[in-house]
């Protein structure tokens, strides 16, 4: 049951040829977009970033519900693990995502900026997951109340979306989008996805070796407590 | 199905009757609400937007809500009723639904006084900012009482719930102040409901995973 | 370099930043684990009358 199995060295190779390869082609081949410019170029490290957030909050999710209906104490660091991944990730979704806004409408943050508004409710969300691990005591009610929490956060995300976006312009003077929507050369959508495929191959691998660490933490503190 | 509606009411009961008899949780938060009110009268400058006042309403709202539910679990914890309720021969979830009812009920009665008191201080009220208030209430107990019985697992739970609260409580505002300043509410309404009905299901099934020794 | 030129390889850098950054956070985690194994280890040896 090692985290950090065979599979782990082929992950961080496969990240390391898909970003590398990846952000070179979206520097250097893909078309530069008519609309936006050169400062489009962000998009294919903000919205990977992004995704591979949210992919952790559902991955998080995901084994929160195994760990509620298996009540194997095994998904409880598997599901934090992944929560805490996506926070890292979302830290830098939100970063990226305000250098660009910065970029396009000048300002460091704009609330008439759907995606990224959505992001930070999220965001807030589940950092507030880490206070509830933080001040509940180690142990089966603390697995159970992080577990269902993580599931909250998953029907947050289409929830407040809608809000959101039914928001739209009652609580925010204009609402910004960039559009790189269906009219996507291919060459910037090939960029794309091997940024992306590059960015997910990271994460997994990050994953694997913080909860090949977190585990070992585990283990550690039990071996401590049975020798001293 | 019967005996899970009885023991709801009789929980809802037990809940509603200990808080008016020990006049604790109630008047503080019929004070709060109005003082509140107050504070943002000061708080906003004179040429204020009616929105502005409007969205004002909103967040004495859920700060209300949240003076409420840091005592939902109070007494419970104060006196181990929970650990008994949880060994009683009920559904788990029953104890959450009487929560929920219980801190319903609170709720109507703190915006009896905060609606007329808001209607009195800043603008008049239409019927869009009732609905959606009732609404938002069923939501905000819903989550509430799941979250304020995480909280009491944990070492600091007065601090602890707010920040679990609040961004759940966000759609709730925006749904809220939407349906009482645009032109087609019902939208807003609509969401609402949505909101409510999600996020009672999830806690519902979910509450006695939170509860469970 | 244009300005849009430079926000961009800002966002680039930002990320290359965390990537490394959590290398450094990933090495500090393994020397503390590193050393609290050999703690443990010497504390079994002792243990054992070693």
């Amino acid at each position: 049951m090692s985290s950090l199995n065979k599979a782990a060295p082929a992950l961080a190779f496969a990240a390391a040829a898909l970003l590398v390869g990846g952000i070179a082609l979206a520097i250097f081949w893909a078309p530069e977009d008519v609309d936006q410019g050169f400062s489009q170029k962000i998009f294919y490290i903000h919205v990977p970033v992004a995704l591979t957030a949210y992919t952790f909050f559902g991955l998080g999710a995901w084994k929160a519900l195994r760990l509620l209906s298996t009540r194997d104490s095994r998904y409880d660091l598997e599901s934090y693990t992944a929560v805490h991944m996506g926070v890292i990730f979302g830290l830098l979704t939100l970063v990226t995502g305000s250098i660009w806004a910065k970029t396009s409408w000048g300002q460091w943050w704009s609330w008439g900026e759907r995606q990224l508004v959505l992001f930070l409710v999220v965001f807030l969300f589940y950092s507030a997951y880490f206070m509830l691990r933080y001040s509940t005591d180690p142990g089966p009610r603390r697995e159970r109340n992080s577990a269902v929490f993580a599931l909250f956060g998953v029907a947050l995300i289409p929830v407040s979306f809608l809000a959101v976006r039914i928001a739209g312009t009652i609580l925010h003077p204009t609402v910004f989008t960039h559009d790189d929507g269906v009219a996507m050369p291919w060459e910037m959508f090939l960029a794309f996805c091997i940024c992306l495929g590059g960015v997910l191959a990271l994460a997994a691998t990050f994953y694997r070796v913080e909860l090949a660490g977190k585990r070992i933490d585990a283990s550690l503190k039990e071996l401590r407590e049975q020798l001293a | 199905m019967s005996t899970y509606a009885v023991d709801v009411a009789t929980l809802a009961r037990k809940d509603v009757l200990l808080e008016l008899r020990s006049r604790d949780t109630l008047p503080a938060m019929l004070l709060f609400v109005v003082s509140a009110l107050v504070v943002f009268h000061f708080a906003l400058p004179a040429d204020a937007s009616d929105r502005a006042e409007i969205g004002l309403f909103w967040i004495a709202l859920i700060f209300t809500a949240l003076l409420g539910l840091t005592r939902a679990f109070a007494a419970e914890r104060e006196q181990s009723l929970l650990d008994g309720l949880v060994l009683a021969p009920v559904d788990r979830s029953a104890i959450w639904a009487a929560k929920v009812i219980s801190v319903v009920v609170f709720l109507a009665l703190a915006e009896a006084v905060a609606v007329p008191a808001y209607a009195l201080f800043f603008q008049p009220v239409g019927w869009e900012l009732v609905a959606a208030v009732a609404l938002a209430d069923v939501g905000i107990a819903s989550i509430g009482a799941l979250l304020a019985a995480m909280a009491a697992a944990s070492r600091s739970r007065e601090l602890l719930l707010p920040l679990l609260f609040l961004p759940l409580a966000i759609p709730a505002v925006i749904g809220g102040v939407g349906a009482s300043v645009a032109e087609n509410p019902a939208s807003f309404l609509g969401f609402l409901v949505l909101y409510d009905v999600v996020f009672a299901i999830l806690a519902w099934a979910s509450f006695e995973y939170v509860v469970t020794e | 370099m244009t300005s849009a030129e430079k926000y961009v390889l800002a966002a680039y850098l930002v990320f290359l930043g965390a990537v490394l950054a959590y290398l450094v956070i990933i090495a500090l985690k393994v020397g503390r684990l590193e050393q609290e194994l050999a703690d443990l280890a010497r504390l079994a040896r002792e243990r054992r009358g070693g």
